[in-house]
């Protein structure tokens, strides 16, 4: 994506029919470490990557929780982007679910509270004065409907999953859902956690794993929203660990839907080329190290 | 001829307008002063007398459902004057709701929760809102306006079939009280058939459907023979897995035979 006369704004169109600002927000949430969102017919889970800390890992405020944060008891999410954009929607998110307890004493249904966002979020692409909000969430719960996995773009588009990746090289994430997509509508809460964790881990990709922490999150039918602690991960890790290698080979996530999309994607910005533009999956972390504020 | 208004007085909108003269001419607004609008001995006096109402209503929990029976009568202080009125409504599927006092707030809260149901269809994904939830709500109205000094002169009785199918019986009056029972009674009722009701239920165990109608008809009788703002005809609510909705209009079973042996009176 290159520099245009169109992107100056939100209120711009292209002669395309594009809108840049807002597609340049959906490129903040390919800075976010990845997160990963599946359910099963019973309990929906969140998983996610965060950057460990150097110093003080044990203090309350850990920076390890930033990823994930509880909504309500039915209800959580995770996100990949502007930290402090998504912590205004969390707010509104907990404010509406409060005020919904207090009138009528149950849960929100997600999927009303859910489109009530993404409407609220349209707004901030079509107001000359306004930005979207430069983060992308994975929102799961649990209701009378039963499981939920929701993904909510800084383009106010709201798209129910059965299981969905987001954030950087979460390609290779999406390929291994795919693969597995069929076996978790039945999956115990063990086995759930254990793909979760499985395609999150092909995130990783070649990099070295102890700069980053793996943190799950679950929801469900007689299960609260709940943020696992240190050894409870470990558990789970350790049991995904025995299920095998899942990192997957670029050609294979090349050959995946989301793979063409985005090569697609690619070669309509960058023309044809055969000089190696393949998937934007890496993105040059070292370089960026130095900037501030960091997307998590 | 409007249009050289010299004293720059507001124009009058509507017939009847010109005669505001506590209204600021220059103001647009039409806003009452507040001598006419706060609460008190020397200020407005909220209505605290209901003007046309309805009498008892009762509600009965039983092992599958809840029933509802309220009679037709609408009084007018000690005038009998509509004869004909449904106080028990079927909101939706899964519950009904009964109530006793002043009838305009009743229909007026009707009025409220049709528009809650109408936007819970817009929402087009099949959850109906559940007794429980609008008995909160209900709470939470009811003792907001009583917060303000200008209740709605109502007592409530909400029921129906709540999460998994469990029965659900409440009451909730108009100083925003609200508790859940297997009987719940309002008006006289409350004093005349609740304690038979309490003693006829079994311990260990819910009533049954039978059981429940039986309590009904016995109360509808009572409340004809001894409460005089009550007529003989009453409609029955009944809310259970096969079918909620209004039956009636039922008669009740009554017996002056004994007046005639009645001397010196």
């Amino acid at each position: 994506m290159f520099r245009n006369q169109y992107d100056s704004d939100t209120t711009v169109w292209s002669p395309q029919g594009r809108l840049f600002q807002v597609e340049y927000a959906m490129e903040a949430v390919k800075q976010g470490s990845a997160t990963v969102g599946l359910k099963s017919r019973d309990y929906a889970a969140l998983i996610a990557l965060c950057r460990t800390s150097k110093e003080a890992e044990d203090s309350p405020n850990s920076p390890l929780q930033r990823k994930i944060m509880p909504v309500d008891a039915h209800m959580g999410m995770s996100i990949a982007g502007l930290t402090a954009d998504a912590r205004i929607v969390c707010q509104h998110l907990r404010s509406e679910c409060m005020s919904f307890r207090h009138s009528y004493d149950t849960d929100y249904p997600v999927q009303r509270l859910v489109t009530n966002l993404g409407i609220k979020l349209q707004a901030t692409t079509q107001r000359y004065n306004r930005r979207p909000f430069g983060v992308g969430m994975l929102i799961a719960g649990y209701d009378e409907k039963g499981t939920h996995i929701f993904q909510v773009m800084p383009s106010a588009n709201v798209f129910n999953c059965k299981a969905m990746a987001i954030g950087s090289r979460s390609q290779s994430a999406r390929t291994y859902l795919e693969r597995h997509l069929d076996s978790f509508m039945d999956s115990t809460k063990q086995d759930l956690i254990c793909h979760g964790i499985q395609a999150i881990r092909g995130a990783l990709g070649n990099q070295d794993s102890s700069e980053f922490t793996i943190n799950v999150a679950i929801v469900g039918k007689d299960e609260p929203f709940k943020i696992f602690n240190e050894t409870e991960n470990q558990i789970y890790f350790e049991i995904a660990k025995t299920m095998g290698n899942p990192v997957t080979s670029d050609a294979e996530d090349a050959r995946s839907i989301g793979g063409m999309i985005d090569m697609m994607d690619d070669m309509l910005e960058h023309g044809p080329s055969g000089s190696g533009s393949g998937p934007a999956l890496d993105t040059d972390e070292e370089s960026n190290a130095g900037l501030e504020p960091r997307p998590q | 001829m409007w249009s050289s208004n010299i004293y720059r007085f507001r124009q009058p909108l509507w017939p009847g307008d010109a005669y505001d003269f506590n209204a600021d001419p220059l103001q647009h607004t039409h806003k009452l002063p507040l001598e006419y609008t706060t609460p008190g001995p020397f200020g407005t006096k909220h209505s605290t007398a209901a003007i046309t109402t309805g009498s008892s209503v009762i509600g009965i929990r039983f092992d599958k459902g809840v029933m509802m029976a309220a009679d037709t009568l609408v009084s007018y202080g000690s005038l009998a004057r509509y004869q004909n009125m449904e106080r028990i409504f079927m909101i939706n599927n899964n519950i009904l709701f009964g109530g006793c006092g002043d009838f305009a707030d009743i229909q007026s809260i009707i009025r409220g929760i049709e528009q809650k149901i109408v936007e819970d269809q817009c929402n087009g994904d099949d959850i109906e809102m559940k007794p429980k939830a609008l008995g909160q709500w209900m709470t939470r109205v009811l003792y907001d306006r009583r917060t303000q000094m200008n209740p709605l002169l109502v007592d409530v009785v909400l029921g129906g079939l709540d999460v998994q199918g469990k029965p659900y019986l409440a009451n909730v009056d108009l100083r925003g009280r609200s508790h859940d029972d297997f009987v719940i009674a309002t008006g006289f009722a409350r004093h005349l058939t609740i304690p038979f009701i309490r003693s006829a239920k079994p311990k260990d165990r819910d009533f049954n459907m039978d059981e429940a109608h039986e309590m009904i008809k016995r109360s509808m009788q009572i409340l004809y023979y001894r409460d005089t703002r009550n007529n003989s005809q009453y409609t029955l609510g009944v809310c259970s897995p096969k079918n909620c909705g209004i039956e009636g209009p039922y008669q009740v079973a009554e017996n002056w035979s004994y007046a005639a042996g009645i001397k010196g009176y």
